[in-house]
This record gives C-alpha cells, structure tokens and sequence, in this order.
C-alpha cells in the first residue's frame, strides 16, 4: 500500500476512535465520581444527534458564523494527517514538519475565535478573548519543547523525531526527554482546555473559556464544533504518546505494519486517556489568571529541556 | 537578456515618471487630480518594480548623474546603482507605491488630495526609490532627505482639522531629523576612513576596529530609528494614524523597510565584520522591539494604532533575523545565518504585502464610517465585503498563518533558528532558545492582535449608526485592495521563485525553488526543509471535499433556520452595547502584562448635584501606557520645555533689552578682536 493509503487509513481510524477516546474520558471521570455516565458509546450517540439537526442563524450574522465550524473540521483533519499518529511513513511533499502542524492547528484556533466574537454576545467575546490569551501564551512552550527533542533528531520533521527515538529507546528515559514531554502534557491540556486550564464540562458558568465560544452555536454547527475539538485533542494526545512511547507506528506501508500501527495507536491513545481522566479527577480548576503562572512554569520545563540537550550532544 | 542599459532607461524613464507626476499634481484642474497623478504614481512604483527586477541580473552599470557641487576627496562623484540587494528594496517599495497610488486615486480627498498632497507624494515615492538606487553615501543621503520631506509634508495633510496631526508631525520630524544626524555621522566615519564615499570604495576598505565599531552603532541607531525599532519607536504610533491611508500604508510597508535596507547594507555589504556582539545586539534589540510592539499593538483600540505597533513587531522580528544572521556567521555557521538573512527579506516583503493592505483597509474603513476606532465599529463584513474579505487575508499573514505570505517567513527563520548549531557555543546556546520563545510568544500575541482587529471590526453587530451604515469603497480602492490582498496569497502560495531570488541578490544559494512539478515550493538545500505550501492546500480541499459534501447533504434534510435570539438565556432581546469590545478582548492580557502596559484602571465618579453620596455619572477608564515613552522621552520634552520656558525671559519684547543685547555683543566682539 501506497503512503496515500496509508493517511486515508490513519485519518478514518482517528476520526472512528475520537468519539470513544471521549467517552472513556467521560467515563472513568465519572465512575471515578462514583456516577454511572452516558457510556463509552455515548459520544456517538451525540454526534449523532446534533448533525441530524438544523443550525439556527440569528438576524444579521455574516459568513463566519456558517464558515468557522466548517474551517474548524477542515484544519482538525488536515493536523490528524499531518501528525504521526500511526505511522511514520510521511508524505514526502507535504512533510509533517512541527511549524506547519502548529500553523494548521493555529488555524483552527482562530476559526472558533472569529465564531466567538460573530455571536456578539458577552460570553461568545469572553471566551474567544480567554482563548486567545491562553494559546499566545502556550505558544512558546510548544516550539521550546519539540524543538529540545528534535535536537537529538536533526529535524524539526515529527515523524523524523518519532522515528529517531525510536531507534535510540535509551533517548525516550533522558531528562531532556521527560522534561519535554511533561511540558508537552501542560501544552495539551491549556490548547484542549481541560482540568486545570477550563473545565470541559461546564455550560454557563462564568469562569469557562471554549463552552462560552460555542454557547451560540446549536445542531449541525455544534456537531462539528464538538468534532473538530474532539479531533484537536486526538492529534495533540496521540502526538505526544507517540513521543513518549515511539513504539507501534508503521514504518512502512505493508499492511501487516499498518495493522499493528493501528491497533497500538487504539491501545496508546485511549490509555493515556483514561490516565488523563483519572488526574483530572484529582485537581480543580485554576482561576484564569492562575493560569499563565502554570504555562510560565511550563516554558521553563521546556527551557530546561532544550539547556539539557546541548549537555548530551 | 537583461543588460545594463535596461537599468539605465527604466531609471532614466522612472525620473522623467516622476517629473510627469509633479507637473500633474501642480498643473492638473483639481477635478482630473487624483487620477492623473495617482496613474503617473503608480506607474512610477511599476518602474521601480522592474529597476528592482533588471538589477538581479547583476550586470548593472552606475548611472553618474551631474551634480553642481565640488566633488572635493573623500567625495566621489554621486551614482545610482542599484545593487542586488537594492533591487529587491527597490521592487518592494516600488509595488507598495503602485497600490497605495491606485488606492490613492479613489481615496484622496480634501488636502490629501490638492496640488501639495499630490506633490509630496511624488517625492516621497521619488525619495523612496531613490534610496535603495544609490551607489553612493551622497546620493543615498539626497534620497532619504527627499524621503523624509515628502512624508513629513503628506503627514501634515490634514493639520488644519485635527491637533493631533500637528503633534505626530513634531515628534516625526524630531526623530527623522535625529535619525539623519547619526546616519550622517556614520557614514562620515566611514567615508573617513575609506577615502571614499561609493559603496565599491567603502566595502573595499575592510574597515575594522573602533572606526567599525563606531559606525555600526551610529548607522544602526539611525537606521534604527527609521525603522521604529524600540526604544526610537515613539514617532511611529503617531505618525501612522495621522497619516492619509494611503501614505499610511507607503510609510509603514515601504518607508521604514529603508531602515531594514540600511541596517542590511552595513552588515552584509559596507562593514562585514565577524562580531558576536554585534549580533547579540542586534538580536536583542530586534527582539524587545517585536514583543514590545506586538504587546502595544494587542491592547491599543484605534485601527491604525494596532498596526503601527504591530509595525514596530515586524520590524523586531526582521532586525531578529538579521542579528541571528550576524550572530552565526561569527561563530562560522555561514550556511544557516545565509539562511535567516534570506529569512529576514521574506519577512520584510511579507510585510510590506500584508501592512499594505491592513491599512489601505483601516483606510477604507475610516472612508465609509469615518472611524478608527474598533469599539466604534463592528458588522462591517456584510456592509463591506471587499474590504472585509481583504483585510482578513492581510490579517491572516500578519498573524503568520497559512497559506499566506507571513507564514512562508517565519516558517524561514524558526528553521534557520532550528538548525544552528546551538551547542557549539555557549553563548549562541542562550541566544538561539531564548530567540525562539520571544519569536514563538511573538507569533501567539500576533494571533490574538489579529483576531481581536478583524473579529471586533468586522464581525458581530455594529456598535454605532457610522458602522451600521457603512459603504463599500470606490472602485481604485477595491482594486488596490485586491491586488495587495492577492500578493500577500501568491507569496505564500509560491514562495519558492521569489525566496531563490532573495538568496541570489545577498550573493547565495541557501534558498531554492523546487524542480519540476515543486516548481513552486521553497527548499533550503543545505539544512534540508522544504515547504510547499501549494501541495499543502492540495491535501487541505482533499480532506475538505467529504468534509463539504457530507455538510451539504446533511444540510439538505434540516436546513438553516433564522430565529430572533439563537440562544436568549431568558432574554429576549440583545444591545450591540452587551458585546465584547476592543478593550474588554484585551483585558486579560493586559492583567497578564500589567507591569510592561502600565495598565491603569479607575472608576471616575460625578456627583449628584447638592449630594455627596449619589452619583450622576461613573465612568470606568481602562488605560495602559507606552512605559517607554512615559519614562525616557517624556522626561526630556519636560527640560526641554523648561529650557525654553527660561529662555522666554530673556525675550520679553522690550526693545530697551533688544538694544542693551546689541551693544553688550558688540563690546563682547571688540573685546575679543582686541585681545
């Protein structure tokens, strides 16, 4: 099988597994709550739902407000087949380079921005403008920690770091490696705003930053808001579990690879789900302006990481 | 092929373009004005595009022009030559002229549009293709003067209706004029020291040492200053604003990339001198320039005030570049400092594309509402949909994302940065990170600058009647505003040719375009990146096609339904006045960055008449404050109005005290003569 094949496989598995990466989410936070929860398969159901039904348009509401969940979708998929979530093997003309990854995932950023301020409400602006602030402020890390891995590596290629470490497991315990990738989790949770950057289930609150973005939006528009987050999250979790445990990805297009690429991806991806899951039920929400403090000490863990690195070499 | 004598008539036929375009602005009746002078503007901006595009091919002869002055040693007889390098400037600046005019003609009026305004855009334009032209310390000096006069002029225009106006242009004309004196003690120390004042001479001269040394910190701060790099910012958010638009867009994408032009000549070309410190300095310089800008630019509420900080960012980020460039070629690493010198000239032509049409857009917008300010508007994308769908893709690239212009470059320097060999040295070691998180944390405020300019311009419900009853612009604007908004989507869609050509005209190979079916991707051999945008989008609209058609079929069974309130809480109904404004979006950051904004907030309170408890009126006031400003210059226009307010005493008027001065100066002159 051809690289192509090998991306349409990668992308239709992610976009398969998504809902049910959120459902275990959901579930093991709320057995762990000790509430029983809609199920692994409750997601589905939801996404279900809301595509089902029509989106409301409210009096003067422009191109943003039907363009941005749609821009969303397109920039989650492109991330989940821009990063190496089951295999290794990158196309050669559009490399999974860390820069384009996070422009593309800064595309969707701004989409669910625009679609805040659009709804001209109070909350729509409140959130749009928290959201903001928090990925100018993740920014940094981002670049710092990946750029410390991809020293080792010789490329700022993911799939090219994926494959180094790989080839060195020695690299994956070094302190450049952990603190990286401890950073790197800081970085999933304030861009997916989870416990304890926002809390992903919460309507209504004053304190929320993506719900208050998408509060105007219903049906269809909010199935594919609630996709395209959901797809964010897939790509950045799997990402850095594949960085932290570069075991499982094809390494060539032949369908035995593929199949075990796959079925580890599953495996890594709903694992450090729940593990991700079970922390939250042990922390509480930041208040928001807590929240640069948390990402400052995770720029310095990246910092840390690149110093580190330039000892090994 | 492109010869010599090419650059010699597109030169001589630019001057004779700009003598056309003088006599227009003066002779033409005020009703054919704009047209015929905006057209022979713009076609004098064409002609530098082609001078900046013949001069690749190196084969440039020096124009000598005669001149009526003694060309006494060290000066050598003035020449335009346009070098490579000034190529590339002079295409930059001659496309941002050609737009600016054609937006200019639908645009201009009332002063901006009488016979001065016209004139001194001519010589503005003149002024600014002149000083990438020059081969030479005289004619290059002639130019930026030119430059500075025709700006100054054009910045004045509308003196008489707002106060404001008068301010900025004190304040630019103080700092271009000190700009000028220490570019002119610079390059004095170099003529100096070469014995010469062409570039051939002064470069041939390997100037070293503390003549160098001196130099470079004259010419960098000069240059500097033009090129509104903090701490000489302080003209440029005043400047901006207060400029017609369409000079506006000129200053800010053309003018202060002749700062960028300076600055490059002396490193790369006049004073080639291996320095860590010089890059260092540079580096840092460039960037406290882009986080301080940036971080203005996201908490300011006038349109035209955003994208005059956000100016002083690009240009932080371009002198980054060029520092890092500096930097690496200290420490041996030629090959990747190549590259983020090829890095800092995308990044000045990113942003002469985008600035270009953000402001001829915040131009459009203050035509049809004849406002700047955001919480003014809102809701414009429906009433203004050329302009909002242009400003978008300008905001897009100013915020570096794909596939425009701005991401190509800084995709550029994060890989020139990525690839240096940080551990080799220690000092580089500190320098590369710390660089990348100020350029990454630049990148993040850019974003969240960007979105809070569009989203609160254009998007929601408008905040006043001007905004609900915007226009759409005249037909040259719109055009104007196509073609910027269409060059800041073609470089990033087809980076290669025009990167390859940068690399070229710096003497190197460290860019390439790709070969064959990539013909349109950017390579960088010698680290091994390739960018290509274009396959990019390819796979983008690949993924969006099952994306859109299961959209649609959805959409056919449970179509869009229009409702009064989508989701009401309760309510029934919702004021424009509930919405998120300009300085509601930035507040958090403001809290974040409380001690680098200055950030103030009160609540003034009036009270009632005859009570001293109930109040008639409450305002809160949210403030931040340029710190640098605040604190370095204000105190030196205090003294000075001191001094001045001292020397008013001796001035009283009295003609006795007139008299009794004669004749203590005569006394003083025969004594000294007698002695």
């Amino acid at each position: 099988m051809s690289a192509v094949a090998a991306l349409v496989l990668q992308v239709v598995w992610a976009l398969l597994l998504t809902p049910l990466l959120i459902g275990v989410l959901r579930t093991v936070r709320a057995r762990l709550e000790g509430r029983v929860g809609g199920g692994f398969l409750q997601p589905y159901r939801d996404l279900r739902k809301l595509l089902g039904k029509e989106s409301l348009r409210a009096p003067g509401a422009s191109w943003v407000l039907a363009a941005a969940p749609l821009a969303l979708m397109a920039s989650s998929l492109v991330l989940i087949a821009l990063v190496p979530l089951t295999t290794t093997t990158s196309l050669s003309v559009v490399p999974d380079d860390l820069f384009v990854v996070v422009s593309v995932l800064l595309l969707g950023t701004v989409a669910l921005a625009l679609l805040g301020l659009e709804s001209g409400t109070a909350f729509g602006g409140m959130g749009s403008s928290r959201h903001m602030m928090i990925s100018a402020l993740v920014e940094p890390t981002v670049l710092l920690s990946v750029y410390a891995l991809s020293v080792p590596a010789g490329t700022s290629v993911l799939s090219g770091i994926v494959a180094a470490r790989r080839s060195d497991p020695a690299a994956t315990v070094t302190p450049v490696s952990l603190l990286a990738i401890a950073a790197l989790v800081v970085v999933v949770i304030a861009e997916n705003g989870r416990i304890p950057v926002d809390n992903p289930a919460t309507h209504l609150e004053l304190t929320m930053v993506h719900e208050a973005m998408i509060l105007e939006s219903g049906g269809r528009d909010l199935g594919w808001l609630e996709l395209g987050s959901w797809l964010r999250l897939t790509a950045l979790l799997g990402l850095v579990v594949n960085l932290a445990v570069p075991w499982g990805l094809a390494d060539s297009p032949t369908p035995g690879a593929l199949g075990l690429g796959l079925a580890s991806f599953a495996l890594k991806l709903l694992v450090a789900g729940a593990l991700l899951s079970v922390a939250e039920v042990f922390m509480a929400k930041l208040r928001l302006f807590r929240v640069p403090e948390l990402l400052a000490g995770s720029f310095v863990l990246a910092f840390l990481s690149v110093s580190a690195s330039y000892l090994v070499v | 092929m492109i010869g010599a004598d090419l650059v010699g008539t597109l030169l001589v036929a630019g001057l004779t373009l700009a003598v056309l375009a003088l006599g227009a602005s003066v002779l033409v009746p005020a009703r054919h004005r704009n047209a015929a002078a905006g057209a022979l503007i713009a076609l004098l901006g064409l002609d530098g595009v082609a001078v900046g595009v013949a001069a690749q091919a190196r084969t440039g002869q020096a124009l000598a022009w005669p001149i009526a002055l003694p060309t006494l040693p060290p000066l050598e007889a003035p020449i335009l030559l346009v070098t490579p390098l000034g190529g590339v400037f002079c295409a930059l600046a001659g496309g941002v002229i050609a737009v600016a005019a054609l937006f200019g003609i639908g645009y201009a009026s009332g002063p901006a549009a009488s016979r001065t305004g016209w004139a001194s855009f001519t010589v503005f334009a003149l002024g600014l293709l002149g000083v990438p032209g020059a081969g030479d310390v005289v004619t290059f000096l002639l130019a930026w003067e030119l430059m500075a006069l025709g700006s100054t002029v054009l910045l004045l225009a509308d003196h008489a209706a707002r106060a404001s106006v008068r301010t900025a242009a004190a304040w630019y004309a103080v700092m271009t004029h000190l700009s000028f004196l220490s570019i002119l003690a610079g390059f004095g120390v170099l003529a100096a020291a070469a014995g010469g004042t062409t570039w051939a001479t002064i470069a041939g001269a390997h100037i070293e040492g503390p003549t160098a040394t001196l130099a470079f910190a004259l010419l960098i701060a000069g240059f500097g200053t033009k090129a509104g790099l903090v701490p000489v910012h302080v003209w440029l958010p005043r400047a901006h604003p207060e400029a017609p638009s369409h000079a506006s867009a000129v200053m800010s994408a053309a003018m202060v990339k002749m700062g960028v032009y300076g600055i490059l000549l002396v490193v790369a070309d006049l004073l080639p001198v291996r320095s860590t410190v010089w890059g260092i300095a540079l580096v840092a310089v460039g960037a406290v320039s882009a986080v301080y800008g940036i971080l203005q630019a996201s908490v300011q509420t006038d349109l035209k005030r955003v994208l005059a900080y956000s100016t002083t960012e690009n240009v932080g980020l371009i002198v980054t570049a060029i520092g890092a460039g500096v930097l690496l070629r200290a420490v041996g690493q030629d090959s990747v400092s190549s590259v983020a010198w090829v890095a800092a000239l995308l990044l000045a032509g990113s942003h002469a594309a985008f600035k270009t049409v953000l402001f001829l857009g915040a131009g459009s917008v203050l035509h049809a509402t004849g406002q700047r300010d955001l919480d003014a508007l809102g809701g414009l994308a429906r009433r203004m949909p050329w302009t909002s769908t242009t400003f978008a893709i300008g905001a897009l690239g100013a915020a570096g994302l794909p596939v425009t212009a701005g991401f190509v470059a800084e995709w550029t320097l994060l890989q020139a940065l990525v690839h240096a060999e940080a551990a080799s040295d220690r000092l580089v070691g500190i320098a590369i990170p710390v660089t990348m998180g100020v350029v990454a944390l630049t990148i993040g405020l850019g974003l969240l600058t960007f979105t809070k300019a569009y989203g609160i311009a254009f998007l929601a419900r408008p905040r006043t009647a001007a905004a609900a009853d915007a226009h759409e612009g005249t037909a040259t604007m719109r055009a104007a505003l196509v073609v910027g908004a269409v060059g800041v989507v073609a470089l990033g869609l087809i980076p290669g040719p025009v990167g390859a050509a940068f690399a070229r005209s710096l003497g190197d190979g460290s860019v390439a375009a790709g070969e064959g079916a990539a013909w349109s991707s950017l390579v960088l051999p010698r680290i091994g990146q390739v960018l290509d945008p274009a396959a990019l989008t390819i796979l983008a609209v690949a993924l969006s096609v099952p994306l859109a058609l299961a959209h649609w079929w959805l959409a056919r069974r449970a179509p869009r339904r229009d409702v009064a309130l989508t989701w009401g809480c309760g309510g029934d109904a919702s004021s424009p006045r509930m919405e998120y404004n300009a300085i509601s979006y930035s507040e958090p950051l403001v809290r974040v960055f409380r001690g680098s904004l200055a950030a103030e907030r009160r609540v003034d309170v009036q009270a009632a008449p005859g009570s001293s408890v109930l109040a008639s009126d409450m305002v809160v006031v949210h403030e931040t404050h340029d710190v640098i400003e605040d604190r370095l210059y204000l105190p030196g226009v205090r003294l000075a109005t001191r001094l001045a307010d001292a020397a008013r005493r001796v001035q009283n008027g009295s003609i006795r005290r007139y008299l009794t001065f004669s004749f203590v100066a005569l006394l003083a002159v025969l004594v000294v003569i007698s002695l």
